[in-house]
């Protein structure tokens, strides 16, 4: 069953189109990545898909219920929930805050389960549950907006490039709670500068390049594909592992 | 001075400057979150003044049987009154200007201020209103120092609130979107905060406060004037500043400071130097720690 769906979604920022028509949708319970170079509109994408940004025109409906041009308070209450680029975590306030803001729009009750659930596949975050979120280290802070996004219960779970900026090593680590994320149900829209890694994570993807889908198949298709290698995978013609 | 002189200075300057971290809260609260200094503040300090006495008038004979019932009605009805003047404000004189230069919505909270001033100022005929004499007149001598009931009274309201209103932004969740929103306003939304609404209860608090720190300030002075908004919002803006605008315990430490400092100054220095001293604290705050006492460094958010 289809989670989220978009049809013909248009971005526009002023005279610049940064979104060309962007059909596609992400099956419940499933890891889907989108793949393209800097400027492609994948963040742009999220951006809209999460109502912080309205679209210029297209449809958007998660669970079969329109939500595109929602504003973003609303998106996230409907559980469509994106993790930003960047972190953007509440640096001045404690993890314990950041952590209880993620489950904002959830009853009270549930949320002392969801922060033990968040712990679970956070352990690291459970010594400085009181200490301010600004003094982590990138990682930590990372894993702090995973986990800030876990805390909504996401229908549909959206990152924003979540290894931007992080050490190799600390970026596999990241990498290897999405996919337990992906493998626990929740259905997940990843957008990744690191290609290899994305399709090692994800079932699905897209290939956005100047706004408009170029390519879609599945992660074996897309890893085999020769434009693909070309392009992101830094691989020639030919080339073999 | 001898040790009792200063000591009661210092008393006179904690009731004084309570009032003052009161109003300074709206200022302080409203600058944290969406970074504007709301010198309209200082007018909705008036306005709450002018409404607490005009309520307390119009409960006619019910007010004189019962003055402190009587009371307690007017500064209730004169803080949900200014906070739903606070909301118009918020929603003419600044929501249309959310994406506009920081500049724009502070030069449109001058003319807000100045515009409730002006309209007090007509209605009123520029005539100062008399508030009741509610407490009784007598001093409490309370070792060296002597203090009114009504003084006691005033400190104790005004600390209580303040310390209920820091309560509310740190432990309760509608306190904690506030510190969201102010923390990181692009990702507020993201997690279900309605930031417009937000902002909206922000404003009507401050709101309130200062109506509840105007009716305060009548009833420890006994007159009300269409020009007290002036010099009230401007030492209360002081007070933010000095505790560290943007900081919610700050408003009551710098209030308090200031209050402190300009009950001396009119001790040590003829009376017409007290305004000179608020100003010149806020000069000095300004170019020497111009986070405040408890802010943090602001430049690079400001």
């Amino acid at each position: 069953m289809t989670a989220l769906e978009v049809r013909g979604l248009v971005v526009t920022y002023g005279a610049i189109r940064a979104v060309e028509g962007v059909d596609l949708h992400v099956d419940e319970g499933e890891c889907v990545t989108i793949l393209g170079a800097n400027g492609a509109g994948k963040s742009s994408t999220l951006n809209c898909l999460a109502g912080l940004v309205r679209p210029a025109s297209g449809t958007v409906e998660l669970d079969g219920n329109p939500i595109g041009g929602l504003p973003a308070h609303q998106v996230a209450r409907r559980r469509l929930t994106l993790v930003p680029e960047g972190r953007q975590i509440f640096s001045a306030l404690t993890v314990r805050e950041n952590l209880l803001l993620g489950g904002f729009c959830r009853p009270q009750g549930e949320l002392d389960g969801a922060l033990a659930h968040v712990l679970e596949v956070f352990p690291a975050l459970s010594p400085r549950m009181g200490s301010l979120a600004g003094t982590l280290s990138g990682g930590e802070q990372q894993m702090l907006a995973l986990g800030r996004g876990l805390m909504a219960a996401p229908r549909v779970l959206m990152l924003d490039e979540p290894s931007l900026g992080l050490a190799p090593l600390v970026a596999d680590q990241i990498f290897a709670v999405i996919q337990e994320i992906a493998a626990s149900g929740i259905a997940v829209l990843l957008v990744e500068q690191n290609v290899h890694r994305a399709l090692q994570v994800a079932a699905r993807g897209y290939v956005l390049e100047l706004g408009r889908i170029v390519l879609e198949g599945s992660a074996t298709q897309l890893l085999g594909d020769d434009h693909v290698r070309m392009a992101y995978l830094g691989h020639g013609l030919g080339d073999d592992e | 001075m001898s040790p009792s002189e200063i000591l009661q200075q210092i008393v006179n300057g904690l009731v004084v400057g309570s009032v003052y971290g009161l109003i300074a809260l709206g200022y302080t609260m409203v600058y944290g979150i969406i970074r504007l200094i709301n010198f309209a503040q200082g007018a909705l300090y008036e306005l709450g003044a002018y409404l607490g006495v005009a309520v307390f008038g119009l409960l006619g004979t019910f007010a004189t049987r019962n003055p402190i019932l009587g009371l307690v009605v007017a500064v209730i009805c004169s803080a949900l009154a200014t906070a739903a003047g606070a909301y118009l404000v918020e929603r003419v004189a600044y929501r249309p200007l959310r994406s506009a230069p920081p500049l724009t919505p502070l030069v449109s909270s001058l003319a807000v201020f100045f515009l409730v001033i002006s309209i007090i100022q007509v209605v009123t005929g520029a005539q100062p209103l008399t508030y009741p004499q509610v407490l009784s007149p007598r001093p409490w001598n309370l070792g060296p120092v002597t203090l009114t009931p009504t003084e006691v009274m005033i400190a104790v309201v005004a600390i209580a609130l303040m310390v209920a209103v820091n309560f509310y932004v740190q432990h309760t969740k509608t306190g904690r979107a506030m510190r969201a929103i102010a923390a990181n306003t692009r990702s507020a939304p993201l997690m279900g905060i309605n930031t417009t609404r937000i902002v909206t209860i922000t404003f009507m608090l401050g709101g309130a406060m200062a109506a509840v720190a105007g009716v305060l300030f009548g009833i420890n002075y006994g007159t009300v004037t269409y020009n007290m908004g002036e010099f009230g919002g401007l030492v209360a803006f002081t007070a933010a500043v000095l505790g560290g605008i943007g900081n919610v315990p700050g408003a009551l430490v710098g209030g308090l400071t200031v209050g402190v400092f300009s009950s001396f100054a009119t001790v040590v220095l003829p009376n017409q130097w007290q305004e000179a001293v608020v100003f010149g604290i806020l000069i000095a705050v300004l170019a020497f720690r111009p986070q405040g006492i408890l802010g943090e460094r602001v430049a690079d958010r400001a």
